[in-house]
């Protein structure tokens, strides 16, 4: 069981890092949510059913709909990087 | 320079939660239970496990401490979602767009049948959650939250359905208003602010634990109304 | 693998908050940073329930059929991260509606052509 707890932290910390390096917006948002679902199954197995549900229903759902919207109403593309 | 300065920071934080990572159990060990008289400090998640179901007759400790036991604290975070609320409407109100989704294609007939037929059945289930949130996983913030989803599907799925705004800011102020009267009551009856002044009840009944059913469906309204604006905000809303 | 039992679940909660943390200080576009600073929420209640997990224990909820001697993990962290949940996404929405309008009003989202707002 401790097993599986590692593959979703790895699974975690793999989605963060394309959160934080993809280009497309829309990719980060999802991979944001990715993160929300891997935390919300790693606090059942912490016995936090109450903590799950929440981020569950906050954290995957509500916060990738308001960023999607922002996102519809701003830019799509991440501007590139030039040396400052 | 930037990037330079930024990952040097970063290797000071990594360093000091590395040192401090060595002497931070994990899952410590369960001590005996002794009752607080004969011991000076009480921990205090051990004493609401112990004693929380004779004292506030909920089976759902998380509940009791949420509610019960920390029940300013609740006050506290209403507060700061609803500043957010208004902060967002002040923000976002002289930016009036047209709606998402408005210059494209509307949903199939599919998609809109789908969503109004699902849109009942969720906000039974996001009831459920709520009512019962001292019984069972779940609760006011729980079951506010899938109302909002609710009315998320709603705005996506439905052509040109929108909110009622002047429904959700009378729902939002009345359970705002519910949760402070049923403090202030406690306060006349009692004399202490959030008082339980309802009977206890036989535990595992719906109709038990006080005023703790009363005060968390007024979470869940509050919660969920709020939400709601603040989707139905971003979203865009005419005029 | 009592090392890992030991440690893993707070190495992922720190690498997360330092992942959120880099996109706040070195990203240039908004959105971004708001996105590393929603990294940092998830990574913080993360860590706030794990500090009260107890060994072999169970979920803080009563039920008929169960023992009543049993051992329950501490509730206090979870009512606390249960209200930090809530008041995460409503920051998250104030910081985005200020970035909507920062948009409308400068035509970009790129912090660098917004004056004096990136070091």
């Amino acid at each position: 069981m401790i097993l599986f707890q590692v593959l979703l932290i790895v699974v975690m910390i793999a989605a963060a890092v394309f959160a934080v390096r993809a280009r497309d917006l829309m990719n980060a948002v999802i991979a944001c949510a990715l993160v929300s679902l891997m935390a919300s199954i790693i606090f059942f197995f912490l016995q936090a059913p109450d903590v799950a549900m929440a981020e569950a229903a906050i954290g995957a759902g509500l916060t990738t709909a308001i960023f999607i919207f922002a996102i519809h109403r701003t830019v799509r593309h991440e501007e590139d990087e030039k040396a400052d | 320079m930037r990037k330079l300065i930024s990952l040097v920071v970063l290797l000071v934080i990594v360093t000091g939660i590395g040192v401090s990572l060595v002497v931070t159990p994990f899952g410590a060990e369960e001590a005996e239970w002794e009752p607080p008289s004969r011991r000076e400090r009480v921990n205090f998640g051990r004493y609401y496990v112990h004693e929380g179901l004779e004292e506030t007759g909920a089976t759902n400790i998380v509940t009791s401490v949420v509610v019960g036991y920390r029940g300013l604290d609740t006050l506290g975070e209403v507060t700061v979602l609803f500043i957010a609320a208004t902060g967002l409407a002040a923000v976002l109100h002289a930016a009036a767009k047209k709606p998402v989704g408005s210059d494209r294609k509307p949903a199939s007939l599919v998609v809109f049948t789908g969503c109004r037929f699902l849109f009942p059945l969720i906000l039974l289930f996001g009831t459920y959650v709520f009512v019962h949130g001292h019984l069972t996983p779940g609760g006011g913030f729980q079951g506010g939250a899938v109302v909002a989803s609710a009315f998320l599907l709603v705005i996506l799925g439905c052509r040109g359905r929108r909110l009622n705004e002047e429904t959700l800011s009378l729902a939002e102020s009345l359970s705002g208003l519910v949760f402070v009267v049923a403090g202030l009551i406690g306060l006349v009856v009692g004399g202490a602010f959030l008082l339980d002044f309802l009977p206890r009840g036989t535990p595992y009944l719906l109709f038990s634990a006080g005023i703790i059913p009363i005060i968390y469906i007024a979470i869940a309204f509050k919660v969920g109304s709020e939400l709601g604006a603040i989707i139905d905000k971003l979203s865009g809303s005419p005029g | 693998m009592t090392f890992l039992y030991d440690y893993v679940h707070y190495a992922g909660c720190f690498a997360l908050v330092l992942i959120g943390l880099y996109a706040v200080l070195v990203k240039t576009n908004l959105i971004k940073v708001i996105i590393g600073i929603g990294l940092i929420d998830t990574g913080v209640n993360l860590f706030l329930v794990t500090t009260g997990y107890i060994r072999a224990g169970t979920a803080p909820i009563f039920s008929e059929a169960a023992a009543q001697g049993e051992t329950m993990v501490d509730p206090v962290p979870q009512a606390l991260v249960l209200t930090a949940i809530v008041i995460g996404v409503s920051v998250l929405a104030l910081a985005l509606s200020l970035a909507i309008r920062l948009y409308r009003h400068y035509g970009t989202l790129d912090l660098r052509k917004i004056k004096e707002l990136k070091w």
